[in-house]
Order: structure tokens, then C-alpha cells, then sequence
């Protein structure tokens, strides 16, 4: 199962033509303590982009830009009662959404573990 | 007291959920100062940001970890930014009371009175505490604003008072039900101080100014020592267990739930006390008697009442509304947010914000637009969180 990441720390992970999407564990290190996510219902269309979710940590709200086109199949409804599982699991259990992609291409580009790395280290 | 923050936990949008910092760099026109202990915070683990001129830390461990450490134990601030002027000379009460609207004749040595600076038209350049510390007062003043206060304050001093910034003094606070029992131990006689009032101690051949104060709500003082000697006392204070560093994020939170103003968000010189809810820093003698800065304003709004005033306002849901947000009742816009956050000891979103006087009654449902949704919202009693202040026995 290939894992890629944006330079917006956000991980997709495919298997077949769904995505799961999440922020790295970087990034829920950055935000700190999560207090609260919106994610977007099932069936909403996301183009490449464009605003998906939204995240608020008890110093900021941030915006969660759809990382490829698609089409969003389950919002991870565990995040409403428990924002706190995107710092203890920000890439297992606290992921945000599922989708199907509908330009695999898009993938293209984007990082790969390793490389990610070194971006965080740059950063 | 202290009003920490400025430029930092502000309700801003951003593309990436890393840019929050990127920002607040951009803000500082000049490379921010470095406090007496910046390579202590940084090896303590401190996120470092730019805040009020300064590289602060933000937080070490977690913002919410340590907000519930200072509710529960204690925290150790280092609030050195803040502005640490005194004044003496002979007129120095009278001179002060022409700038402020505190009844300071009536403060006796080694007592504190929260007090306010304002313009000729009623709005707050600063709020600060005064202490009347027996041959002069001691004044400190928010970090941002200390360099628009000590103008001011230049200004408008008769020449024959002395006005001095104490700029090699830092200041620690240390916050929490656990503050008295860790500083007894250290510097024995502290304990029997009381809120709001302050004496100066003998620490390892230091001079410490003490006082039973801060801006958590929570017991604790504000400990005010030269820079040379606040490593070591830093030190000394962080070898009990029982205390913890704590960042700019967690003051915030915990001032939020205390319901105290913070300048420069929640006051500002297009506020007035009455609107603020700082009546009770117009002492009641000199309302009427007046002679002071922004009398005839002020004394305006106290007689016809203010068109807004601040308060408090919990949410439903965990949704957290900030500063800038529109405060709606029914279809009406009736106020806008100052600050608002998530409080880590109510475990749900709070806000202060300021709301035409026809909806501030407590328990008046009211509505907060975040993102285009109405987020369901209720004016509360401030503090939001009860106060905890030693009092004495």
C-alpha cells in the first residue's frame, strides 16, 4: 500500500483507487493539541486543492486542502467525539477522510516517505 | 496580571496547517529581542515565537498539559517582556492619578491596584498594576505597549517626577494551588502574603520583589529580579516537582477562563472601561471627583450606560469560535468576538466578546458565525472559571 505526502503534510494512502487521507505526525506535532475536525460528509466531490476539512488546535484553525480529485466515500466520524486521536494516531486512527480517486495521475509529484522526511528536515 | 499575546492565537485562516508562525513572522518588522532566559526555555524544550518584541515560548510539553498543570499544581512563566517602570518623586500620587483613574492616595505601602492609562477621550492605551511600593510606585505594563506607555508617560509626568524603566529586571510568575507551599520553601515568608500585595525579599544575596498576583486566576505571584540572577532562581524554583514550565498558549488560555481582558484584543483605545466591565477600576471617590484622563468621557458613558459591553460566552459543541467572529441575535449582528478558544478545564469552547447591553443579560442564548455556520452560544458570568486568589485566612 503506497503512501504519498503533500508539502502540506498531509498523507494519502492508496489501496486500489481509494485514498485515505490524514496530516502527518509532523504536522499534529506543529498544530498541537487538536480540539476540533470537521470532515466532509460522504459523497462530497473534492477537487485537487480545494478545502476539504478543517482542523482547530487551541492555538489555530487551519484549513485541510483535498490533496487529489475525488470523490469523498467516509469521513472518519471518530474524530467528532475524540479530536485528541490526530496528536496520539495523526497517521492511523486519526484520519480524516476516504475517497476514490478520479485522476490516479495526480499522484504524481508528490512525495514519498523518504522524501518527505527530508522536507520536514529542511524545514 | 500581564497581557501576554499579542499577534499569536489569532483567528487567522491559513493554506497550510503548518503557517500559523509563518505569519507572526512576517508581522515583526525588526529580529525580535531575546529574553534574559532564552537558551534556558529552548533547552527546556520551548517552541519559540515572536510576540511583543520578543522570542517567546509558546509552550514546551503542550498547551492544554500545561494549562491543567498551573490549575492543578504549578507553572512557571517568564513574562520579562512585560514593561517594569517606577515612579517616584515628591507629587508622584497626585501625578499618577492625573493620568489614572485609581484612587492611589488611598493605597497603602506594599498594596497593588489594577488600574488602566487612558487617552483624553475615555479609550485604553494600557491596563497595569500599581503597586505602591513605599518611597515610589512600581508599575508594570503589557510588554507590547510598554514603549507607547513610557512615551506617554514622559509626556504627560510633571518634570519634577522621576520615571524609570527597569529594563535589567525579569519577571517570572508562578501560577497554581501548589505557587505558596513551592515558594515558602525558597524564599521563606512569601506564604503569608496576600492577593494583591507585594514586599521584597532576600534570595542568595538577591533582591526579589514578591507579589501575590498573575493573570491565570489562580493563586500565585509575580517575582520580579535582576536578570543576572534569574537563571539560578529559575532553577531553584523548577527543582520542586511540583513545578512546570509554562508557555505564552497557556497564559492565554488560562487568563480566557479566568475572564481577564487582554490589551490589544480585548481592550483597546477604542474601548472604554465601562464597556470593558472595569468599573472597578474607577475608584468610586474620583468617579465623581474626576481629575483624571478621560474623566468627562468616561463619566459620560457611566451615566447613560454603555452601547456594548464585554462579557463572557460559552459554546455548544466542540467547535471553537475566535477573535473577529460576528455575534448574532436571531438575524441581527449584536457584537464580535476579542478572544475565544478552547478552555482545556471546561473541556468546550469559551469567548469574551463585546455585544450590544440589550443581550448581555446572563444565559441569553446568542449565535457566533464561524465558517458561515451559527455556532449556538450563551453570555455566561465571567470569570468563567472561578477565581482562586488568597484572600488570607
Amino acid at each position: 500500500m503506497p503512501t504519498y505526502y503533500t508539502e502540506e503534510h498531509e498523507w494519502i494512502a492508496i489501496e486500489g483507487d481509494t485514498a485515505t487521507v490524514g496530516i502527518t505526525d509532523f504536522a499534529q506535532g506543529q498544530l498541537g493539541d487538536v480540539v476540533f475536525v470537521e470532515v466532509p460528509e460522504s459523497g462530497a466531490e473534492l477537487v485537487k486543492g480545494a478545502e476539504a476539512a478543517v482542523v482547530e488546535s487551541v492555538k489555530a484553525a487551519s484549513d485541510i486542502y483535498a490533496p487529489v480529485s475525488g470523490s469523498v466515500t467516509e469521513g472518519n466520524e471518530a474524530l467528532v467525539d475524540d479530536p485528541a486521536l490526530v496528536n496520539s494516531s495523526a497517521e492511523e486512527e486519526g484520519w480524516f477522510f476516504r475517497m476514490t480517486l478520479s485522476d490516479t495521475q495526480e499522484l504524481e509529484g508528490l512525495m514519498n516517505a523518504k522524501a518527505y522526511k527530508a522536507f520536514c528536515d529542511s524545514q | 496580571m500581564d497581557k501576554a499575546l499579542h499577534g499569536e492565537a489569532l483567528p487567522h485562516r491559513e493554506p497550510c496547517v503548518l503557517s500559523d508562525t509563518e505569519t507572526e513572522t512576517e508581522i515583526e518588522v525588526e529580529a525580535p529581542a531575546l529574553l534574559p532566559l532564552d537558551v534556558w526555555h529552548r533547552a527546556k524544550g520551548a517552541r519559540m515565537v515572536p510576540f511583543a518584541g520578543y522570542e517567546m515560548p509558546i509552550q514546551y510539553d503542550g498547551i492544554v498539559a500545561e494549562h491543567n498543570w498551573t490549575r492543578t499544581a504549578a507553572g512557571l512563566f517568564d513574562v520579562s517582556h512585560m514593561g517594569q517602570l517606577t515612579v517616584s518623586g515628591e507629587g508622584a500620587v497626585k501625578a499618577l492619578e492625573a493620568l489614572m483613574p485609581g484612587d492611589f492616595s488611598e493605597l497603602s505601602a506594599g498594596r497593588m491596584r489594577y488600574s488602566l492609562l487612558l487617552n483624553a477621550d475615555g479609550g485604553i492605551l494600557d491596563d497595569l498594576i500599581v503597586t505602591h511600593a513605599g518611597d515610589h510606585f512600581a508599575l508594570v505594563v503589557n510588554g507590547a505597549m510598554k514603549w507607547d506607555d513610557i512615551a506617554h508617560l514622559r509626556e504627560f509626568l510633571p518634570d519634577e517626577i522621576t520615571l524609570n524603566h527597569h529594563a535589567d529586571q525579569a519577571l517570572l510568575a508562578l501560577q497554581g494551588p501548589e505557587a505558596a507551599r513551592v515558594l515558602e520553601r525558597i524564599v521563606p515568608g512569601t506564604s503569608a502574603l496576600t492577593f494583591m500585595t507585594a514586599a521584597t525579599f532576600d534570595w542568595d544575596s538577591t533582591t526579589l520583589g514578591v507579589s501575590r498576583s498573575g493573570y491565570t486566576g489562580e493563586d500565585g505571584f509575580e517575582l520580579s529580579l535582576h536578570t543576572d540572577a534569574v537563571e539560578r532562581f529559575a532553577n531553584a524554583i523548577l527543582e520542586d516537582e511540583r513545578v512546570r514550565p509554562a508557555g505564552l498558549g497557556a497564559r492565554d488560555s488560562l487568563r480566557l477562563e479566568a475572564g481577564l481582558p487582554l490589551y490589544g484584543h480585548d481592550l483597546s483605545q477604542s474601548t472604554d472601561p465601562v464597556s470593558a466591565g472595569l468599573t472597578f477600576a474607577l475608584s468610586k471617590a474620583r468617579r465623581e471627583r474626576g481629575g483624571w484622563m478621560g474623566h468627562e468621557a468616561v463619566a459620560k458613558v457611566l451615566s447613560h450606560g454603555p452601547a456594548q459591553k464585554r462579557i463572557g460566552l460559552t459554546l455548544e459543541g466542540r467547535q471553537p469560535a475566535r477573535e473577529g467572529a460576528q455575534v448574532f441575535a436571531g438575524d441581527t449582528a449584536v457584537g464580535q468576538l476579542t478572544s475565544g478558544g478552547h478552555s482545556p478545564t471546561l473541556g468546550y469552547p469559551i469567548a469574551m466578546a463585546y455585544v450590544d447591553a440589550a443581550h448581555t443579560a446572563i444565559d441569553t442564548a446568542l449565535e457566533i458565525e464561524v465558517r458561515g455556520k451559527r455556532l449556538p452560544a450563551r453570555v455566561t458570568k465571567m470569570p468563567i472559571v472561578p477565581h482562586r486568589y488568597f484572600r488570607g485566612k
